[in-house]
C-alpha cells in the first residue's frame, strides 16, 4: 500500500493539468490518480464490477471538486463518510467557488478543509504546494480500518 | 272602546245625532212647557166663562130659594165629564145646592173661599160671585174641574213630539250616514295609503282626492310628501347601486392588483431563484476558464520563455493581468449579488466598533500608510451585523483608497443631522468627484476614475447602496474634484 498518492477528483482538463503541474513544480511527486467525475472517484474507492476495490490503497488525500458530472462532490463527499472504510478519509474540498452554502454543506458533512482555487496562477500554484506538503509530509494519516 | 279609540264614521255620526238629538229634545220641550201653560190659560178661562154663565142663570134660584131650581141648574154640568163638582152657597155661606147630588160633605169647601180661579192639589177650582144685576151678592158658586183635558192633549203632543223625534233622529242617523262620508272617506282614504306605505314600504301609492276642501290639500300635501319620500328613496337606491356598484369595482379592482402582486412575487421568487442559480454557476464556472487562461499564459512565461521576446512575453503579462482582473470583478459582482440575496438579521450594531475594526485592518495591511482615522464613538444601529459590515468596509476602504495620493490623509466616521434625522457620515479629504456625476457614483461599474489613477471595478459602491436600501435607508455623497468626499448614509 502507498501512502502517498493523491486522489484528484476533477472534470476539468485544464484544471488536471495545471495542479499536476502546480504539484510537480514543488517536488510532490506522489502518484496523482485522476477521476474526472464522481463515479469515477467512487468506483476507485469502492470498486465495481470487474475492478477490485482500492480499500487496500486509500490515498493520503482526496482533492475533491465539487461541480462534476454524474456524481456531484457533495454526494462522493458523502459517500466517503459513510462507509466504513473511507470514514476517515482525509478530503479537502478545491473549487472554483467559495459560496458560503457550499462551505457549510462541505464541513457539515465532514470536509477536512476548504481551499478556493485562486484565478492566479502563481497562487494557485502555492496553494497546491501548501496542501500537498501539508496533507502528504506533515499530516498524520488515520489508521487503515480493518477489514471486518 | 273609549270614545277616543271609536273609528271617526262613528264618531262623526254620534256627533250628529248627538246634536239634532239634543236640539230636538229642547224644542220639544219647550214646546210642551208652552202647550202646558196655554192649556192651563184657556182651561181656566173656560171654566171662569162656564162660571159666570151658571152664576147669572142661579141669581133667581138664590133669590127665589128654589133649591130644586139650583139644583136642575147644576144637574146641566152633566154635559163636562171633566167637572168634578159644583156647589151654589147662599148668602151667608152656606151650600146651597150641590153637583153632582150625591157628592160627600167632606169633597167639597164647607164654605166659599175668596173669589177666583186657581189651581190646587191638581184640580182647578174657581169661586164665583152670584150676584143681581149691579146690586147686591147673592151668593157664591163653587167649581171644580179635573185636569185630564190638558193632561190628555198633554200627552198626545209627547207621543207626537216623540215619534217626531224618533223619525229626526232616524233621519239624522241616516243622513249623517251619508255625509260623513264627505269628511270620513278622504280621512280613511289618508289612512289606508298611510297604512299601505308603512306596511308594503310602498311609496309609489297615491291617496285618492275626493274634493277641494281642506281634506284635498291635506291629501295633496300627504300626496306630494310621498312623491318627495319616493324620489328620495329612488336617489338613495340610486346612491346604494352605485356604492354597492362602485366597492364592487374597487373589490374586483383590489383583487386584480393582489393577483398581479402574486404573479410579481411569484416571478420575484422564480427571478431570484434563477438568480440564485446564476451566482451559483457563475461562481463556479466563469472562474474556471480565467483559470486555465491565466495558468497557460504562466506555464509559456515559465517553460517558452526563451523562445518569445520581450513583447510576447509583455503580452502574456497583460493577458494574466486581465484574467486576474476579471476574476476580481466577477468576485465582486458575486458579493453584490450576495448582498442581495442574504437574509437580514436584525440585531443592535456597534458601528463604532466595527469601523474601528476596519480601519485597523486596511493600516495591517497597509503599515507604510499614515491615514488618521477619527471614529466617533458610541456610533450604534439596528441591521445586520454582516451587511453592515460590508457597506462599512466598502465606503471606508474607498475613503483608503482615494486619499492615497494625499499627505496628511483623514477619514472621519460620525453621525451628522440631516434633515432631522440622523444620518452616518464618512469623510475624507481624498481626490473627491466632481458633483456633476455625483448621481453616477452608486450605479454597477460606474467609475470615476481611470484604473490606472486608483483601481477598482465600480461594484464596491453599488454594494454599499443595496445594502442601505435593504435596511430602508438613504445613501448620498458630496465632494468636490481634490476636495474630498463625504458619504452619508440613513439607516
Amino acid at each position: 500500500m502507498n501512502p502517498g498518492k493523491i486522489l484528484l477528483v476533477e472534470d476539468n482538463p485544464d484544471d488536471v493539468a495545471l495542479t499536476l503541474r502546480a504539484l510537480k513544480s514543488h517536488n510532490i511527486t506522489n502518484d496523482v490518480v485522476v477521476a474526472e467525475d464522481g463515479a469515477q472517484a467512487l468506483d476507485y474507492l469502492f470498486g465495481t464490477a470487474g475492478k477490485s476495490p482500492a480499500e487496500k490503497e486509500l490515498p493520503a488525500v482526496v482533492l475533491l471538486d465539487l461541480k462534476l458530472p454524474k456524481v456531484n462532490g457533495m454526494e462522493v463527499l458523502q459517500r466517503i463518510r459513510a462507509s466504513e472504510g473511507t470514514r476517515l478519509l482525509p478530503v479537502v474540498i478545491l473549487t472554483s467557488s467559495d459560496e458560503e452554502r457550499d462551505v457549510i454543506e462541505g464541513y457539515s458533512l465532514g470536509a477536512n478543509s476548504y481551499v478556493r482555487k485562486p484565478v492566479d496562477f502563481v497562487e494557485f500554484t502555492q496553494a497546491a504546494k501548501q496542501l500537498g506538503l501539508y496533507w502528504l509530509l506533515m499530516n498524520r494519516a488515520p489508521p487503515v480500518p480493518r477489514r471486518p | 272602546m273609549s270614545l277616543r279609540d271609536w273609528p271617526i264614521k262613528r264618531k262623526l255620526t254620534a256627533i250628529l245625532v248627538v246634536i239634532s238629538g239634543l236640539v230636538l229634545l229642547l224644542t220639544s220641550a219647550a214646546f210642551a212647557g208652552y202647550q202646558y201653560w196655554s192649556l192651563r190659560q184657556t182651561t181656566r178661562d173656560a171654566l171662569s166663562v162656564r162660571g159666570r154663565i151658571i152664576a147669572a142663570n142661579s141669581t133667581a134660584s138664590l133669590a127665589f130659594s128654589n133649591e130644586a131650581d139650583a139644583r136642575e141648574l147644576l144637574s146641566a154640568l152633566r154635559a163636562d165629564p171633566h167637572i168634578v163638582a159644583a156647589v151654589l152657597y147662599d148668602k151667608v155661606g152656606h151650600v146651597f145646592a150641590a153637583y153632582p147630588a150625591d157628592v160627600a160633605g167632606n169633597a167639597v169647601p164647607a164654605a166659599p173661599g175668596p173669589d177666583g180661579y186657581r189651581f190646587e192639589r191638581g184640580r182647578l177650582i174657581g169661586f164665583q160671585p152670584v150676584e143681581e144685576a149691579g146690586s147686591q151678592r147673592l151668593g157664591t158658586l163653587y167649581l171644580a174641574s179635573d185636569l185630564e183635558a190638558v193632561y190628555d192633549t198633554l200627552r198626545l203632543s209627547v207621543v207626537i213630539g216623540l215619534a217626531v223625534m224618533g223619525v229626526a233622529l232616524l233621519a239624522a242617523y241616516l243622513l249623517s250616514m251619508v255625509l260623513q262620508g264627505t269628511i270620513s272617506q278622504p280621512i280613511l282614504a289618508l289612512a289606508e295609503t298611510a297604512k299601505a306605505v308603512s306596511t308594503r314600504q310602498d311609496y309609489s301609492v297615491r291617496a285618492p282626492k275626493l274634493g277641494e276642501d281642506e281634506l284635498g290639500a291635506l291629501t295633496d300635501a300627504f300626496n306630494q310628501m310621498l312623491g318627495r319620500i319616493e324620489d328620495q328613496k329612488d336617489e338613495l337606491q340610486r346612491h346604494a347601486a352605485d356604492l354597492e356598484r362602485r366597492v364592487e369595482e374597487r373589490t374586483h379592482e383590489l383583487q386584480e392588483r393582489n393577483e398581479s402582486l402574486r404573479r410579481n412575487a411569484a416571478e420575484l421568487l422564480a427571478a431570484n431563484t434563477e438568480l440564485d442559480a446564476f451566482a451559483y454557476s457563475v461562481s463556479h464556472d466563469l472562474r474556471a476558464p480565467l483559470r486555465s487562461i491565466d495558468g497557460f499564459s504562466q506555464v509559456l512565461l515559465e517553460d517558452y520563455a526563451a523562445q518569445l521576446d520581450e513583447a510576447g512575453r509583455e503580452s502574456l503579462h497583460r493577458v494574466r493581468a486581465a484574467s486576474q482582473r476579471m476574476g476580481t470583478l466577477i468576485d465582486d459582482l458575486l458579493k453584490l449579488a450576495r448582498v442581495t440575496r442574504a437574509e437580514m438579521r436584525t440585531e443592535d450594531v456597534d458601528l463604532s466598533g466595527m469601523a474601528r475594526d476596519i480601519a485597523s485592518e486596511l493600516q495591517r495591511a497597509a503599515p507604510e500608510r499614515q491615514v488618521e482615522f477619527a471614529i466617533a464613538a458610541g456610533l450604534k444601529a439596528r441591521g445586520d451585523a454582516r451587511l453592515l459590515r460590508v457597506a462599512l468596509d466598502n465606503l471606508l476602504r474607498n475613503s483608503w483608497k482615494y486619499t492615497a495620493k494625499r499627505p496628511g490623509a483623514r477619514v472621519e466616521f460620525a453621525s451628522v443631522d440631516a434633515n432631522g434625522g440622523q444620518a452616518f457620515a464618512i469623510r475624507d479629504n481624498g481626490a473627491g468627484f466632481d458633483m456633476k456625476y455625483a448621481d453616477k457614483l452608486f450605479g454597477v461599474f460606474q467609475r470615476l476614475h481611470s484604473a490606472a489613477e486608483f483601481e477598482g471595478t465600480g461594484v464596491g459602491l453599488a454594494t454599499v447602496r443595496r445594502i442601505i436600501n435593504r435596511h430602508g435607508g438613504r445613501i448620498w455623497a458630496e465632494g468636490a474634484v481634490d476636495q474630498g468626499a463625504t458619504f452619508y448614509f440613513t439607516l
